[in-house]
């Protein structure tokens, strides 16, 4: 999933400013799994808002409305209503549910509640971590099902590099070293000798370096 | 004496002291207490004839793993000067582990009320058990008192000085 992250209030009492209407919409994607930008946490910035302006002693009306997802054109239409009446749309979607916003509203000002982190996954109750890098060209069956791309601080394709270090990396002390995970699951997993092969460059062209990307199903279309 | 209030119990109920000039700060606190422990112990309390600030207002929770930012920062919204949740002791939750759950979100929610300027110390959670009404009475105290230190809750100052404004041209 999409894992983002909530800004600090500070940041988003500056985005809003000024506004006497606020829309904060939440998205029930990602952001509700991972509880950043559901209808709960919509719940809890509006509670933090009102409060906010309340002390300030500023009047404020925060509209609160969420979909199912902000990333699709029939659920971000349900908001028209409300849009209309706010001077500001507070998104706690991820930047896709943003922009989407924006891009279906061509009037409405549209501004995050979140920080858009990486593609991820649980890992346990209350932690995330990254573990895709949506480079376009998958090659997790030579690597055991571990990422190089995004789970390598380097990116390294025919790893690891000097720096790793009982099974950590360089980088931080923190991090696996993904070369040392998928040395580990190859042989366990009795695939060693995969890991002999050198593995070519990549071709970047595929992934964000090709321009901004788009994936087209002829038979989908209407 | 309780009431019902959106399908949870309310008990001890305050009245508005009227009639005072300058009336002292008597701040509002609402305390989310477990049915299992505090509640009891609050009931207890009461059974015993203990003294305790009347400036408690009791939700009655089936447990305080129900507690969730949204109703903590809801309190705050209504007017609340202090909040507290009290739950079992560590380790006699009646559903194992709501009050450490509860101990987290209170934790939290004192983060934000820190970040939004409310102030975290305005928030507490507490552990007894359902035996304990005298510690009951104490904690109320407490929390009243230091409530009354820290003064209205910067949510409610405005509408309490306009309030007194008004009670001041009115008289
Ligand atoms: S808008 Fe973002 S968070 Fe919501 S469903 Fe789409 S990708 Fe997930
Ligand atoms: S190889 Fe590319 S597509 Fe596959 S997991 Fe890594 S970043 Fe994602």
């Amino acid at each position: 999933m999409i894992v983002a992250e909530r800004k600090p209030l500070e940041e988003i009492l500056r985005l809003i400013d000024g506004a006497k209407t606020v829309l904060l919409t939440g998205c029930g994607g990602c952001v509700t799994v991972h509880m950043a930008g559901g209808e709960k946490e919509v719940e809890v910035l509006a509670s933090l808002l009102r409060l906010h302006y309340k002390k300030e002693d500023k009047p404020i009306k925060i509209l609160t409305q969420t979909v199912t997802r902000q990333c699709e054109p029939e659920y971000v239409r349900e908001l028209a209503d409300n849009v209309d009446k706010a001077a500001v749309v507070l998104s706690m979607g991820c930047g896709v549910g943003v922009q989407f916003i924006a891009e279906n509203f061509p009037k409405a000002w549209v501004v995050p509640a979140l920080n858009t982190k990486f593609a991820g996954a649980t890992l346990e109750a209350g932690v995330w971590a990254e573990r895709c890098g949506l480079c376009g060209e998958c090659i997790l069956y030579k690597t055991g099902g571990i990422c190089p791309v995004i789970r390598c601080s380097k990116s390294l394709l025919n790893g690891p590099c000097g720096g790793s270090q009982n099974g950590k990396c360089e980088v931080d002390p923190e991090i696996d070293c993904a070369w040392q995970l998928i040395h580990d699951r190859m042989k366990d997993l009795g695939k060693l000798d995969l890991l002999l092969e050198i593995e070519p460059p990549k071709d970047w062209s595929k992934a964000r370096d090709g321009g901004p990307r788009k994936v087209m199903r002829e038979d989908m279309r209407f | 004496m309780y009431s019902v209030r959106n399908g949870v119990r309310v008990m001890g109920e305050v009245k508005e002291e009227a009639g005072a000039a300058q009336p002292a700060f008597e701040p509002k606190i609402v305390a989310f207490a477990c049915y299992y422990c505090a509640y009891s112990a609050a009931d207890l309390a009461g059974s015993m004839r203990l003294q305790y600030p009347p400036n408690i207002r009791i939700v009655e929770l089936p447990c305080t793993g129900k507690v969730n930012p949204q109703m903590l920062l809801k309190a705050f919204e209504e007017g609340a000067d202090g909040v507290y949740v009290a739950g079992c002791m560590e380790g006699d939750c009646h559903f194992l582990r709501g009050n450490l759950r509860a101990k987290r979100r209170v934790k939290y929610v004192k983060g934000l009320l820190d970040e939004i300027g409310v102030g975290g110390e305005r928030l507490e959670m507490f552990n007894l058990s359902s035996s304990m009404g005298p510690r009951f009475a104490q904690i109320a105290r407490e929390m009243t008192e230091r409530i009354k230190a820290l003064g209205p809750s910067p949510v409610n100052r405005k509408a309490r000085a306009s309030a007194a404004d008004e009670d001041a041209a009115g008289g």
